[in-house]
C-alpha cells in the first residue's frame, strides 16, 4: 500500500472533465452532417397495427425519411433476444415472444417503437411524428402479474399461452414440505417487491453513422459493455458483421443495470443511417426513458419459514411470481432465476430450500437487472421473513439471526452457491454498536414523549459478485462467458496504457484500475492511463455490472500486470547481468536484490522498445493480454439498521439513522467504496419509502416523469455511517468481493422493518408512503 | 428563426435560433458548450442550471430569445482555464460525483447557494438547497459534503481578505 497504490484514498483522476463540464457524453457528440431521429411509439399498451399513413410526414420541412417496421424487417434486421435460456420444471425451453426493433403488426406496451422519423432538427423530427397517421385497433391489456396468469386474461405473445413464459423451481420440495409439517413453528408471509424504474441521469442516446464507402457502421450509445451489444448487434440482429461495426461507450451518465441491453433504438438508428444516407442521432427524453428504459423488481412471493423448537431454521418454501412486461429483455430470465433463487439461504444455514418461480408477460415496459437484480428480491424476502418470525416467536431479531448464520465457511447452500469466506458476526455486532442497539429504548421514550413512533430494524444480506466462471454459467443457460480482458501496454518511456474490457460509468476506474499499476511499479498514477468503452481500441470485455469490474476485470488487469512484470524482469536481468529470480520492482526502478544496482522503469521499457540488448529469442515491446475467468463468485454481505421517527398525524417517516457495516473484502480506494455504498443505500431507500412505477388499469404509465415517479433527493435522505469488516476472497488475486450493489439490497428491509416495528403492524408494502404508514398505524391502533 | 445575443462566460456571442428554443439547447448546440445537460423534461433534475444575471436558472426552463441580452456563465466558465473554482475543487476532494452527469448543475446551484448565504450554511439548509437537483449516484452524503467544506473555506478565504 502507498500513497496512490491498493488502499489508498485517492482522488478521481477523472473528475477535473466533469467538473469543468468537459465529460463527453453521446448526446454531447455532434458530427457532419448529422441529424435528428424521433420515435414514434404506441400510446396503447396492446394493439394491432392496422395501417401507417407517413405521406403527410415525409412532406414536412426538414424531414429526411420515416421508416417503419415493416421496412426494418424487410431488410433481415433480426429480433431482440433475451441471451439466458430458462428451462421450466417439465423440462421445455422458456416460451420466448418475437421483440420487433420496430413493432410491424402488434404492440404490447405504451412506448413499444412503431416507426421512428428522420429530420434536421429534433424538433422538426418531433412536429412531422404528429402528422404520421397510425391506426391501431386496441385490445384488451393486463399489467399485473397474477393478473396475466388468470383465466381468461388477454393473451400477449402466441408462444405463450396463459402468459406464462417458463414455471421453474430450484431445490428439493419433498425434503422442504417434510421439514414444514415437522417444524415446531412456521411463518408465512406474502411479500411484494415494488416495480422501479433505475433513472440514471443520463438519458439513453445513441448516434448511428454509416459510412458507404468502407460498407462500415459506427455506433455511439450509453452502453455498460459496449462489445456485447456489438457482439449482440452482429450474430443476431444482422445490422453488420463485428469488423464492420464499431461500438463506442464514451462517458455514461450512470447505468445500474438500464445501460447493459441493447434496446431497439441503436439498432434502428444504425439502419436508419444506412437508409438515409446521413448520421442519425436520437436522445432520449426522460418521460421516453420511463416508457423504455428496462423497469426493475415487480415480484409476488409467497413465503414460509420453518423453525424447530429451538429456533434453528429447518426450511424456506418459496413460490414467485416474476413480471417480466411485454418482451424478454436481454438477462430478464436470469435475474428472477439464477440471480434471485439461488441466495435465498441468505446468510443462514437453511437445510432445505425450495423456490419455485413463474415469469409472466404483461403489457408493460420489459423488466431485467436493475442495481442488485435479484439479489434484492432474496434479501427483502429472507428479511422481512426472519424479522417476522422473530415477532411472531417472541425473541430479540438480533438473537434469532445470530443463532442460525453460517459459521464455517465454504459452506454448500442447498440453492447452488458455495460461500467462499465471511464473518456475518461481526457485521452484526459492528452494526449494533455503531446504532447503539442497547440505547434504543431510551430513545424510543423520548420520541414517545414528544409523540412520535420510534422504529428500529435491521437486515443482514449476502449477494454474489464478480459474475462469474463461464462454465458454470453456460451450464445454467447463459448465452455468453463471462470473463474479461485486459492488456497492458507499457509505452517506450515507460507511460503504461491499460486496456480493460469493464466499462466506468461512474465507478471510477480510470483512477482504481490506474492505483493497482501506481501501487505495483511504484510509478506516479498520472502515468497510467485507462483505455475503456471503445471496441475499436480494447481487445473484446464483457463490461460492468454485478460489482464484476473490480473481482473480475481488475484480477484481468493482475494476470496482464503480472507478465509485463516477468517480461521487463528477464530484460533488466539480462541488461544488469543479474539473475532473473533476484530482480525486483519497486519505486519505479527494477532493481537487483540486496545491491545498489538499479535501472529506472521507462529505461527498462525503452530497452524493450530499441530491442538493441534483449535476451537471446526475446520478442521486443513489453504489452501483454489476460483474460481472467473467475473460479467462484464472490459473495460480498453485511448488516444494515435503520432507526426512523414517525409523526402518527401525518405518516411521515424520518429516518433518524442508518448505519452499514459490510464485508467487501479487499478494498482499493475507500472513498469510492463508500461513495457506491451511499448511492445504493438512496437506491435502496428510494424503494422502501418513494419509489414506484404505477400503471392504470387499461396499461397507461402514470409515473412517468419526476413530477410523478419521485426520486430519492437531498432532503429525504440522512447522512450515512459506514463501517467495514472485510474478510479477502479467497478466489481472486485480490481479494476483491465488489461493492456496487450492497446498499440497493441490504437498506429495504431494514426500512420496512423499522417502520413495522414503531407502528406495531407488520403488514406494510413498499414503498412506505405517509399515506399507507398512516393506514397502517391507525389499522393496528 | 429570431437572432439572439448574450454574454457567456465573458464573451459576446450571437446565433439564429428558433422561437421555441429551450436556452439549454441554445448553448449546448448552438454555442457547442455540452457541460450543461438535459436530464428531464419537467424542471425538476437541475442537471441544466446555469447562472443567467447572476442567479441561479434552470436552462430548460427558460427560452433562448428571453435570455437575449442576458449575462450567462455556464459550467466551463466558472474558473480560468485548467483552474477549479473552490466548489469544483471541493467536489473533487470529497468524492461529490460520481457518473458527472448532474455534476455541473449541482455546482452552479452550490456556488449560487455559496453566494446567497455563505458562511452561514448547515447540513439542513444545504440539504433543502438541493431540492431542485437530482443524483442518482452519490447518495448526497459526499454532495452535502463538498458543499460544505466549500462553505467554509471560501468565509476563510473572505475573513482572511478582510
Amino acid at each position: 500500500m502507498g500513497v496512490e497504490g491498493i488502499g489508498a484514498r485517492v482522488t478521481r483522476k477523472e473528475d477535473k472533465r466533469f467538473l469543468t463540464g468537459k465529460g463527453r457524453y453521446t448526446d454531447d457528440m455532434i458530427v457532419p452532417g448529422m441529424k435528428y431521429a424521433y420515435f414514434i411509439r404506441s400510446p396503447h399498451a396492446h394493439a394491432t397495427i392496422r395501417s401507417i399513413d407517413a405521406s403527410a410526414a415525409k412532406a414536412m420541412p426538414g424531414v429526411i425519411d420515416v421508416l417503419d417496421g415493416k421496412q426494418l424487417q424487410a431488410d433481415g434486421i433480426g429480433n431482440l433476444i433475451c441471451g439466458w435460456m430458462i428451462h421450466s420444471k417439465d423440462g421445455s425451453p422458456m416460451k420466448m415472444g418475437a421483440w420487433r426493433p420496430l413493432a410491424a403488426e402488434t404492440v404490447r406496451y405504451v412506448g413499444d417503437a412503431v416507426a421512428i422519423v428522420v429530420a434536421d432538427s429534433a424538433g422538426e423530427a418531433r412536429d412531422a411524428a404528429e402528422a404520421v397517421v397510425i391506426d391501431y385497433e386496441q385490445l384488451p391489456a393486463v399489467t399485473e402479474a397474477v393478473a396475466a396468469l388468470a383465466a381468461g386474461a388477454p393473451q400477449i405473445h402466441p408462444e405463450a399461452t396463459d402468459n406464462l413464459i417458463f414455471d421453474w423451481q430450484l431445490g428439493d420440495p419433498e425434503a422442504t414440505d417434510r421439514a414444514i409439517a415437522s417444524a415446531a413453528h412456521v411463518t408465512e408471509i406474502e411479500i411484494h417487491n415494488n416495480r422501479l424504474s433505475p433513472n440514471p441521469m443520463e438519458p439513453r442516446a445513441t448516434l448511428g453513422i454509416y459510412d458507404s464507402a468502407e460498407d462500415h457502421y459506427t455506433c455511439y450509445t450509453t452502453s455498460q459493455n459496449p462489445h456485447v451489444a456489438r457482439l449482440v448487434m452482429s450474430a443476431f440482429y444482422n445490422v453488420a458483421p463485428e469488423n464492420k461495426l464499431r461500438v463506442i461507450a464514451p462517458d455514461v451518465g450512470g447505468g445500474f443495470g438500464s445501460k447493459i441491453y441493447i434496446y431497439p433504438e441503436e439498432i434502428v438508428c444504425l439502419w436508419a443511417s444506412k437508409k438515409t444516407g446521413v448520421p442519425v442521432k436520437w436522445t432520449s427524453d426522460r418521460t421516453e426513458a420511463f416508457l423504455t428504459d428496462a423497469h426493475g423488481r415487480d415480484h409476488v412471493s409467497k413465503v414460509k419459514m420453518a423453525f424447530d423448537a429451538d429456533n434453528r431454521i429447518t426450511a424456506l418454501k418459496v413460490d414467485t411470481i416474476a413480471n417480466l412486461g411485454a418482451y424478454m429483455s436481454l438477462f430478464s430470465s436470469a435475474v428472477p432465476t439464477y440471480l434471485y433463487a439461488t441466495l435465498l439461504s441468505g446468510q443462514y444455514a437453511i437445510p432445505a430450500i425450495h423456490a419455485n418461480v413463474r415469469t409472466v408477460y404483461t403489457n408493460t415496459v420489459p423488466v431485467d437487472a436493475y442495481r442488485g437484480a435479484g439479489r434484492p428480491e432474496a434479501t427483502y424476502l429472507l428479511e422481512r421473513t426472519i424479522e417476522t418470525a422473530a415477532r411472531e416467536l417472541g425473541v430479540s431479531p438480533a438473537e434469532l439471526r445470530r443463532k442460525n448464520f453460517i459459521r464455517t465457511f465454504p459452506y454448500q447452500t442447498p440453492v447452488i452457491m458455495n460461500y467462499d469466506a465471511g464473518d456475518y458476526e461481526a457485521s452484526l455486532n459492528a452494526a449494533m454498536q455503531a446504532a447503539d442497539w442497547s440505547g434504543f429504548a431510551a430513545r424510543k421514550a423520548q420520541s414517545e414523549a414528544k409523540g412520535k413512533k420510534r422504529g428500529i430494524g435491521m437486515s443482514c444480506y449476502i449477494e454474489a459478485c464478480g459474475i462469474a466462471p463461464s462454465a458454470a454459467v453456460g451450464s445454467l443457460g447463459a448465452g455468453v462467458g463471462l470473463w474479461e480482458s485486459a492488456e497492458v501496454r507499457v509505452n517506450a518511456v515507460g507511460t503504461i496504457e491499460v486496456l480493460t474490457g469493464s466499462h466506468s460509468h461512474g465507478q471510477g476506474h480510470e483512477t482504481t484500475f490506474a492505483q493497482i499499476i501506481a501501487g505495483r511499479l511504484g510509478v506516479p498514477i498520472e502515468s497510467v492511463n485507462i483505455v475503456h468503452g471503445d471496441t475499436d481500441k480494447v481487445q473484446m470485455g464483457m463490461g460492468t455490472y454485478g460489482s464484476r469490474s473490480g473481482a473480475v476485470g481488475m484480477s484481468a488487469v493482475v494476470k496482464a500486470l503480472d507478465k509485463v512484470e516477468a517480461k521487463a524482469k528477464k530484460i533488466a536481468a539480462h541488461l544488469m547481468e543479474a539473475d532473473e529470480q533476484d530482480i525486483v520492482i519497486e519505486n519505479g526502478e527494477v532493481k537487483v536484490a540486496g545491491t545498489d544496482k538499479a535501472l529506472p522503469w521507462f529505461q527498462v521499457a525503452l530497452a524493450a522498445y530499441t530491442a538493441h540488448n534483449l535476451p537471446a529469442g526475446m520478442e521486443p515491446g513489453l504489452k501483454e493480454t489476460a483474460f481472467y475467468d473467475p473460479a467462484n463468485f464472490t459473495f460480498p454481505a453485511g448488516c444494515y439498521i435503520a432507526e426512523v421517527e414517525i409523526d402518527p398525524e401525518t405518516g411521515e417517516t424520518d429516518i433518524v439513522q442508518f448505519v452499514a457495516a459490510d464485508d467487501f473484502g479487499n478494498i482499493i480506494n475507500p472513498m469510492i467504496v463508500e461513495g457506491q455504498v451511499h448511492g445504493g443505500l438512496a437506491q435502496g431507500i428510494g424503494q422502501a419509502l418513494l419509489e414506484n412505477v404505477q400503471y392504470d388499469e387499461s396499461g397507461q404509465l402514470l409515473t412517468a416523469s419526476f413530477m410523478d415517479y419521485a426520486m430519492p433527493r437531498a432532503d429525504d435522505l440522512p447522512s450515512f455511517k459506514l463501517s467495514h469488516q472485510n474478510t479477502p476472497c479467497p478466489n481472486n488475486p485480490l481479494g476483491i468481493k465488489g461493492c456496487g450493489e450492497a446498499g440497493a439490497i441490504g437498506s429495504p428491509p431494514a426500512l420496512i422493518n423499522a417502520i413495522t416495528d414503531a407502528i406495531g403492524n407488520n403488514s406494510l408494502t413498499m414503498p412506505a408512503t405517509p399515506m399507507k404508514v398512516w393506514q397502517a398505524l391507525h389499522a393496528a391502533h | 428563426m429570431t437572432k439572439v445575443t448574450l454574454t457567456v462566460n465573458g464573451r459576446t456571442v450571437s446565433g439564429d435560433c428558433e422561437d421555441r428554443t429551450l436556452l439549454v439547447h441554445f448553448i449546448r448546440e448552438k454555442l457547442g458548450l455540452t457541460g450543461t445537460h438535459v436530464g428531464c423534461d419537467t424542471t425538476q433534475c437541475g442537471a441544466c442550471v446555469i447562472h443567467m444575471d447572476g442567479c441561479s436558472v434552470k436552462s430548460c426552463s427558460i427560452l433562448a430569445v428571453q435570455a437575449s441580452g442576458s449575462t450567462i456563465t455556464t459550467i466551463e466558465g466558472l474558473a480560468g482555464q485548467g483552474e477549479l473554482h473552490p466548489v469544483q475543487a471541493a467536489f473533487k476532494e470529497h468524492h461529490g460525483l460520481q457518473c458527472g452527469f448532474c455534476t455541473p448543475g449541482m455546482v452552479m446551484t452550490a456556488v449560487d447557494m455559496i453566494n446567497r448565504e455563505g458562511g452561514k450554511l448547515t447540513e439542513e439548509k444545504v440539504r433543502a438547497g438541493l431540492e431542485g437537483n437530482i443524483c442518482r449516484c452519490t447518495g448526497y452524503h459526499n454532495i452535502v459534503k463538498a458543499i460544505l467544506a466549500a462553505d467554509a473555506e471560501m468565509a476563510s478565504g473572505r475573513q482572511a481578505a478582510e
